[in-house]
């Protein structure tokens, strides 16, 4: 009875196409149309300037906290142009450049910032889920939506966005398994970006990479260049037509670098080099593109003013609505609401049509029942 | 009318609705070729096939969470949670996102989607298996908390829970599961959640229960006719959340007295709800300060001790007398 060596099923690879200086491996170099390119740039330049604009909103209090996306537009437009509009996209709180591209208005992901839920609803025939904020929940839902996709015998799939701290939650295993079990329509797309607030990706798991956790659950993963975005597309134009064939999920590892804060309220500083954060500028998504736009001639100098005239529009007409009615939140709580919460609501309602806010006098909120005979004990003896 | 324990009713139920509704699909652990732990879902598998009736992976989060994405998708998920016990491996999917999904959404999607959970003790079961959590879910906005009595209420909510465009934990006690059987209508009987029941009409006193304290309820107030001459109203709540005000205030604006029952530790329990929700609704009626007879504050003390602990009639035999004296 020998100790035999099994072969993983899927070898992890890693995938490299046009490196940070600009160099090309021509034989991987991805078929995409001249147009396509051109978008593609776009999106990423547009995830930037969003992100750059909305750290000005932040500052000057028009938004709330969020998660900037800086360093990360290549993993994100990569994989999302990948989709087609019957597919799923299920992100997690940094995938800004990917929502844009799935057609997310600028003002709903300002307004969704800016602490309104409205911000956070898809439009009515998108099947995109909501911005997730506590880490790795999404992912157990895209394997539903699989199964839906599967039940239904329709040929969509489901792309889902998470960060390498995702991969210690135990949803992230719980989803794998499932997904891996049955053989869904899933593609995992971990953005690597090193950091999971202060800490580094070596304290979140031993493993050489995270695409190898995929073979324990039975399904392939790879590793890409996240910051070059033909890589980020091959592997992901690969994940996606297996997905769409019935072949199952694959999972995707974006090698990544938040080059931003954690969130606005966050300090990197505290944590990490600067030497660091330099070393991964240089690897910057967007200018080892250019370049390649440039050498074939596709590269359009008027993109950033494009650009910066699309997300001024977006932050007018997030200016322009109309205050957030504090009646709403009664709106989306349950399909029909029961009594005692319509109480709430009507209780809601008439402090609102009193000035200054108080219900006390003249409200339409019932007046407290009558007191029965009021007991004189001690206490209240004069 | 069939003769039918609670397993058989709440299996009844699943049937009716899987036959309704192609959209309806069962998830958990061993429910397939098992029929699960309290065969609950016998036979589902064999009749509607795996692609249905899911034997799913071992993780509660997995499942529940799985489960939003069908419901998300359109798909009308029933799990079960083996044991209650189990349930805060994906409680988290629970408050987070199935509870909220309408509201992060803003109505473009929701989760019509039933939890099932066998809860409760008096089963001799080890830890983890005995415990009454009711008071968690009833305490999430946008979740439903369900607790059926009998085997006629077992089919009849668990078929408007499945019905039910919001979530739904739906409690079943496992010392309900064989314990009788009754009448159980042979076309679909739905009763609408929200509603509590009087299961005996009565004046003087108002005993308060769900779920197996309901039994215990019956019997004391059978007691209290025999011994005391006294003829308490019995009120079934059936829905912990939302809970039925109305019915509290009118019941016990008529008797005004209440005892209420549970089988959950009492501190921050559904009682501290339910006695609120009686002072503001019958408040000029009560003749006697409210009384709770529940489970004491501390964890579970194993199966050796949880006589003491549980509710039995004796105690609210106890407390029902106090208040009928005051």
């Amino acid at each position: 009875m020998p100790r035999t060596p099994i072969e993983p099923q899927f070898p992890t690879e890693r995938l490299s196409i046009l490196d940070s200086d600009g160099l090309l491996d021509a034989e991987l170099e991805p078929k995409i149309a001249p147009d396509d390119l051109k978008r593609l740039y776009r999106g990423m330049v547009l995830g930037r300037r969003l992100d750059e604009r909305m750290l000005k909103l932040q500052r000057q209090g028009r938004i709330g906290t969020f998660a900037p996306i800086k360093g990360q537009e290549a993993s994100q437009i990569g994989t999302v142009f990948t989709l087609e509009a019957r597919d799923w996209m299920v992100p997690s709180f940094r995938e800004t450049a990917a929502m844009l591209w799935r057609g997310w208005p600028i003002e709903k992901i300002l307004a969704f910032y800016a602490g309104r839920l409205e911000g956070g609803q898809p439009g009515p025939e998108q099947r995109d889920l909501p911005v997730t904020i506590p880490v790795a929940t999404q992912l157990p839902h895209a394997v539903g939506l699989a199964y839906g996709i599967q039940y239904r015998g329709e040929d969509s799939v489901v792309m889902v966005y998470f960060g390498d701290g995702a991969t210690s939650e135990g949803d992230f295993h719980e989803a794998a398994n499932f997904a891996g079990v049955w053989h869904g329509p899933v593609v995992f797309v971990c953005q690597n970006n090193q950091w999971a607030i202060s800490v580094p990706l070596k304290k979140q798991t031993n493993s050489r990479t995270i695409a190898q956790k995929a073979t324990a659950y039975g399904f392939p993963g790879i590793q890409v260049d996240g910051n070059d975005v033909l890589a980020v597309y091959a592997a992901s134009r690969e994940a996606v037509d297996r997905a769409r064939a019935g072949n199952g999920p694959t999972l995707i590892e974006c090698v990544t670098y938040r080059l931003g804060m954690h969130t606005t309220a966050d300090d990197p500083t505290k944590y990490r080099s600067e030497e660091e954060v330099k070393a991964w500028e240089q690897k910057d998504p967007l200018t080892r593109f250019r370049v390649y736009l440039e050498k074939k001639k596709l590269f359009d100098p008027s993109v950033d003013e494009q650009v910066d005239e699309e997300i001024a529009r977006g932050v007018e007409r997030f200016e322009a609505m109309p205050p957030a009615d504090p009646l709403e939140m009664f709106d989306h709580a349950y399909a029909e609401l029961p009594p005692h919460v319509a109480a709430e609501r009507a209780e809601v309602a008439a402090r609102l049509r009193v000035p200054g806010g108080d219900a006390g006098a003249g409200s339409a909120e019932p007046a407290s029942p009558p007191m029965r005979g009021q007991r004189r004990t001690s206490r209240w003896t004069p | 009318m069939a003769k039918l324990n609670m397993v058989k009713a709440l299996n009844l139920a699943l049937l009716e609705e899987m036959e309704r509704d192609p959209d309806v699909v069962i998830i958990g652990e061993d429910v397939g070729v098992d029929g699960g732990v309290f065969r609950v879902t016998e036979d589902l598998h064999r009749r509607f096939g795996g692609r249905r009736v899911i034997d799913s992976p071992l993780a509660e989060a997995g499942i529940i969470g799985a489960s939003i994405g069908m419901a998300l998708y359109g798909l009308k998920p029933v799990s079960e949670i083996q044991f209650s016990g189990f349930a805060f491996q994906c409680f988290h999917q629970i408050e987070n996102h199935a509870a909220r999904y309408r509201q992060r959404s803003q109505s473009r999607f929701h989760c019509q989607m039933v939890m099932r959970m066998p809860y409760g003790g008096g089963v001799r079961a080890l830890e983890h298996h005995s415990e009454s959590e009711e008071q968690f879910y009833a305490h999430i906005p946008g979740l439903k908390m369900v607790i059926p009595s009998g085997p006629r209420t077992a089919r009849a909510l668990l078929v408007a829970a499945i019905r039910d465009p919001d979530p739904v934990v739906f409690f079943e006690h496992k010392a309900l599961y064989h314990a009788s059987k009754e009448e159980v209508p042979d076309e679909t009987e739905v009763m609408p959640i929200g509603r509590a029941q009087v299961a005996r009409e009565g004046r003087g006193l108002t005993l308060i229960a769900y779920g197996a304290m309901l039994r215990v309820a019956l019997e004391v107030a059978d007691t209290l006719q025999a011994e005391d001459g006294v003829v308490p109203e019995v009120l079934d709540l059936l829905t912990i959340s939302p809970l039925d005000h109305e019915a509290l205030a009118t019941s016990v604006g008529k008797t005004g007295r209440a005892v209420i029952l549970h089988e959950a530790p009492r501190s921050f329990g559904p009682a501290a709800e339910i006695a609120t929700s009686i002072m503001e609704g019958a408040f000029l009626s009560l003749e006697a300060p409210i009384r709770r007879v529940t489970a004491y504050d501390v964890p579970f003390p194993g199966f050796a001790r949880e006589k003491a602990n549980v509710p039995d009639v004796a105690r609210v035999l106890d407390a029902a007398r106090e208040t009928l004296a005051y």
